[in-house]
């Protein structure tokens, strides 16, 4: 048996009938991680003895499904979340050595659940990007096709998932950092409502728009995680207080979608590569045939939401990456005097695009551009919040593609940073507005690349998307549950 | 938009402690006049009466009770400095 | 300063307030703790970290703008002020720009021309920084204890107009903070900082100066000095046919001069924004309300009270209202029932040399209000005399005993056989004819020393008034004979 086939869900099955062992899983993965990730480089740390260590006391949890619903299944970490006494890098040479004194409230959950953290992921620098080639410890490489990108900025994560390196890894998603990845690396990626996991130990992007959530080979596994994971968290104030729904129950019950009133802003999709479209219309169709109305709506402001995302990331950004400044940890590149020592470690410990946008986002934040860029791209931004209101009043749930194209190759785009940020358009306007999103696959371009849509639902409504996502999935099993032939 | 001038570049990086070589302050000129080009079209958008969005959360702030806490402590706080001495992180000489 | 200039000053003030833990983590807030010994990634910015508000912090804020006559804002938006110091973990501090805690108020304060309103213009909270210190080697150490501490920062409008104002406006913020009991206010510990917008201009003019920014005022001493030479730098400048640079300085207690921050030349762009982590701060009306109607009597409306209820003397009334404990030990005197002025006297005079000498406050004197009252009533009764009440006064004062077994103890009573008494006078006179002639001479003072001479025979247990009387009726009777 390939137990590196195997998604959470199964492996916990497996373990509880005591087929297998926590230690046989946790072999058999670092086994194809060795032999695999040579060619991917989706891990940036692989905590070997860590993971045989928690394996070995995994095995005392396994009958207690209760409790520990995790227990023995190993799962990677986009290496964004701290992580304590394991190496916690951002995908930056600012914190190529940096040993975290605590754990991310989304890891601290899945320790709590038995989940053994088996190593932490590649990802663009500091989750800015959508290729993954801004990580300083190179590109990864997409399953599907070596030369092309997995996507950003979870691309480790997503390469990790559909190269069956992990059953499930963690990422995280500000303008699409899950789902965009997820759609090029054909599997499931949650981005759930702002507020909805705590941002507690996740290096901060950009602070209103970053969510951690699930990215898997099936909308169970997603489940499985997005409910351990999620929950109030007294650490961070923008933590919701509502209890989250028992999505399993939600995903194990799911039948048709009778009823169900999907909204699609066709005008919005134009952009989209011809293949991308085509395997959207037979996403509808599928929908349709579920039961499920689909419909037409407008949401003009979308076109506005690259431009907003630009403005408002950065800025945060800007400010967030100030703490990297050389003094309490992380590089320092000693200098003539102390601004001297700031500027050359900055200037150097930074790579390109988060020089870039750290650029871009005091530039807008700075004297005299205040009003004419951050505070006129957050009116804006109301307004996409309204046009997803609008159309939450009379829809369930609104489809899109997930990225107007599949992967692309790796150095296409990466000279052009503006052409780089419209592939992120179908993605943004969920962060933007906080309503959660679940890309899942929807076939391959003829190429044999993964294609994606996703479903993005009201605040706070993961239940109806999870229910969409498994009718979708019961009707169309040949896309889930893949594992990439490398 | 146009391109940024030299001097433009030169005073944001210096707001946000970058020191950038030649060749990086020419691409951002470009660069920078490009997305900012993009994003003029926020003009057009007609929101300017709307008020801004800068969360999407509507609830007060929670607050925290002032019990306090085990502090981590000088050896875990400096566990990651690149120079300390006596319980302090070192820095070079501050110029006031 | 030339009698033609006038100096037009403008006040910031950091108040540290007095909770147990920091302004956004659990870290405790300690004086004097072993260097980075309180500090957590929190409040020492590592990557990840996110803040949670101190609900005492706020409380305590919004108790001081209540109080300053400020109106607080129900909503208020906490913001992020950027800029890169090594004291300064995240590179941005959490403070407040637009929307701030309260906006308007104001502090009276005493000065040589009578009261003088001086208006505020807003009351925000924030959090410090931690500490740099420079060492012999030319490089620095940051210490992190004190970053994330609560802070109100008070701004005022440029009402002051000389550096006393300016001093007699910090303590009596002081005062009204320690009043609510929301800060110790030691200057010296940095509880109470500030920084001064300083201009002048020829008496008369409409147009203000241009201003400087003085800062490192630490104490009530330096607020004075360091705007004393700056007020005299600024008019020998401009006597001169110069022009007033606006800059900030830094005051230099060692010289008492102010000099120019070279580094911080480079214009200031703080890029405030809203900060993404904290939600706006949204407030009960009805808690603002509670704390509002909970308030303690605050110092001023205390004083006028004991002026106009207890008929003290304004000077009494000041030196009783100086801190909240004196007053209410005072209060609790009279509550006793003895009159305002006596309990006045006792405390101001005695009670206020003890906690001087022993350096006590006092909140930790051994002395009960009521064992003083009780004193009290022994001297108006006659069973103490002064001095033996101020000996019984300083025993309680450090043991806590009961003044009627302190006196006991002593061997403390007063004679109250006035016959015994007045043997012993005329066995003194007798005694002493030489100064019985210097009586009947005219040398009234006399009188005294023979008080004297009869107190000691009897040991002090005579009330020397009556003694004194005594004494006179006796000698008269010589006069006569």
């Amino acid at each position: 048996m390939d137990l590196y086939r195997l998604g959470a869900w199964q492996l916990r099955e497996l373990l509880k009938k005591r087929e297998v062992s926590p230690l046989e899983v946790v072999k058999a993965l670092l086994q194809r991680i060795k032999e695999k990730d040579g060619r991917i480089n989706a891990f940036l740390t692989v905590d070997e003895e860590g993971a045989l260590e928690q394996a070995r006391r995994s095995e005392a949890l396994i009958q207690d499904v209760e409790q520990y619903p995790l227990a023995g299944v190993p799962v990677g970490i986009k290496d964004v979340l701290v992580t304590w006494g394991l190496r916690t890098t951002a995908g930056s040479r600012m914190l190529e050595n940096f040993v975290p004194p605590y754990d991310a409230t989304a890891v601290k959950r899945l320790k709590e659940a038995g989940a053994i953290i088996i190593g932490k992921l590649n990802m663009d620098e500091f989750a800015m990007g959508s290729s993954n080639e801004n990580s300083a410890f190179g590109p990864v490489h997409n399953p599907y096709d070596l030369q092309r990108v997995p996507g950003g900025s979870s691309g480790g994560s997503a390469a990790a998932v559909a190269a069956g390196l992990v059953p499930v890894a963690l990422g995280s998603d500000t303008g699409g950092s899950i789902r965009q990845p997820a759609a090029f690396c054909g599997i499931v990626g949650l981005k759930p409502t702002y507020g909805r996991v705590s941002r507690f130990g996740l290096i901060a992007f950009a602070s209103s728009l970053d969510q951690v959530g699930p990215m898997t080979r099936n909308v169970r596994d997603a489940a499985l995680l997005y409910r351990v994971i999620s929950g109030h968290d007294p650490a961070d104030s923008t933590s919701a207080q509502l209890p989250p729904h028992d999505v399993l129950d939600v995903v194990e019950n799911s039948q048709s979608l009778k009823g169900l009133k999907i909204a699609v802003p066709w005008k919005e999709l134009e952009g989209a590569d011809e293949i991308v479209k085509d395997r959207f219309e037979r996403v509808v169709e599928t929908l349709r045939s579920l039961g499920a109305e689909v419909g037409e709506v407008e949401m003009p402001s979308f076109r506005y939401a690259v431009a907003v995302y630009y403005i408002i990331a950065p800025s945060e950004a800007s400010s967030n990456l100030a703490r990297y400044d050389g003094v309490k940890y992380g590089l320092r590149i000693e200098g003539e005097d102390l601004v001297d020592t700031y500027f050359k470690t900055r200037g150097r410990g930074f790579g390109r695009e988060v020089k870039r946008r750290i650029m871009l986002g005091t530039y807008a934040l700075s004297a005299g551009y205040y009003d004419a860029y951050y505070l006129k791209a957050q009116r804006v931004r109301t307004l996409i919040k309204q046009d997803f209101e609008n159309v939450f009043a009379e829809h369930d749930l609104v489809i899109m593609p997930t990225s107007p194209t599949p992967a692309f190759k790796i150095g296409e785009k990466i000279q052009d940073p503006l052409t780089m940020y419209l592939n992120d358009i179908f993605t943004i306007p969920a962060n933007l507005a906080g309503v959660p999103a679940i890309s899942l696959p929807c076939g391959f371009s003829p190429e044999g690349l993964p294609v994606g849509f996703q479903f993005m639902g009201p605040l706070f409504k993961e239940d109806v998307l999870f229910a969409a996502a498994a009718a979708y999935e019961k009707a169309r099993g040949e896309y889930f549950n893949r594992v990439a032939e490398i | 938009m146009k391109e940024l001038s030299r001097e433009e570049v030169l005073k944001i990086a210096r707001l946000a402690r970058l020191e950038l070589e030649d060749k990086e302050i020419e691409t951002l000129r470009r660069e920078l006049g490009a997305i900012l080009g993009y994003v003029a079209r926020l003009g057009e958008a007609g929101a300017d009466n709307l008020d801004p969005t800068f969360q999407t959360l509507a609830k007060p702030t929670p607050m925290r009770e002032d019990e306090p806490d085990e502090p981590l402590g000088a050896d875990g706080v400096l566990a990651n400095a690149p120079r300390k001495k006596d319980g302090f992180f070192v820095v070079p000489k501050v110029i006031e | 300063m030339k009698g033609d200039y006038e100096a037009v000053i403008g006040l910031e003030i950091h108040v540290q307030m007095s909770t147990r833990t920091k302004m956004f983590c659990s870290c405790p807030v300690e004086f004097g703790a072993p260097p980075n010994q309180n500090t957590c990634p929190v409040c020492t910015g590592m990557p990840g970290v996110l803040p949670v508000i101190n609900a005492r912090a706020v409380e305590y804020a919004v108790k001081a703008a209540l109080a300053l006559g400020a109106k607080v804002n129900l909503k208020s938006v906490m913001a992020r002020k950027n800029y890169f110091y090594p004291d300064l973990p995240k590179g941005y501090q959490i403070s407040q720009y637009e929307l701030p805690l309260a906006e308007g108020g104001q502090v009276v304060i005493e000065t040589e021309n009578g009261e003088k309103v001086i208006r505020l213009v807003r009351l925000h909270i924030e959090e410090d920084a931690g500490k740099l210190i420079h060492d012999e080697k030319g490089e620095s150490l940051v210490d992190l204890n004190r970053a994330g501490t609560p802070l109100m920062e008070i701004v005022t409008m440029p009402d002051l107009s000389s550096p006393q104002e300016a001093s007699a406006f910090m303590r009596e913020v002081r005062k009204i903070m320690r009043y609510l009991g929301i800060s110790e206010g030691d200057m010296e510990k940095g509880h109470l900082r500030c920084d001064a917008n300083v201009s002048v201009r020829r008496r008369g003019e409409a147009q203000l100066g241009t201003k400087t920014e003085v800062k490192n005022m630490n104490s009530f001493r330096f607020v004075e000095k360091a705007l004393e030479y700056e007020i005299r730098r600024q008019v020998q400048i401009l006597e001169e046919g110069g022009e007033v640079v606006q800059e900030t300085r830094l005051f230099d207690p060692s010289t008492g001069t102010t000099r120019s921050m070279r580094s911080k030349e480079e214009a200031h762009d703080y890029r405030y924004f809203p900060d993404p982590d904290l939600i706006p701060l949204v407030l009960d009306k009805n808690w603002v309300d509670r704390i509002e109607e909970n308030l303690p009597e605050l110092p001023r409306a205390k004083k006028e009270r004991y002026i106009k209820e207890l008929n003290l003397p304004p000077y009494d009334a000041g030196v009783l209202t100086e801190t909240k404990e004196i007053a209410e030990f005072f209060e609790k005197v009279v509550a006793e029932g003895v009159s305002p002025k006596k309990a006045s006297n006792w405390v101001m005079v005695e009670v206020m040399r003890i906690i001087k000498e022993k350096e006590l406050n006092i909140r930790h004197l051994a002395l009960s209000p009521s064992s003083l009252a009780k004193l009290i009533r022994m001297v108006e009764e006659g069973k103490l005399t002064g001095n033996m009440a101020k000996d019984v006064l300083d025993v309680c004062a450090s043991t806590g005993k009961d003044p009627e077994e302190v006196a006991q103890e002593k061997g403390y009573e007063v004679l109250s056989d006035e016959g015994e008494l007045e043997s012993v006078v005329r066995k003194i006179v007798d005694e002493h004819p030489d100064e019985v002639q210097k009586y009947l001479s005219g040398k009234d003072k006399i009188i005294g020393w023979f008080v004297g001479q009869v107190m000691r025979e009897l040991k002090g247990k005579a009330d020397p008034r009556k003694a004194g009387e005594l004494v006179r009726r006796i000698l008269n009777e010589k006069k006569g004979s």
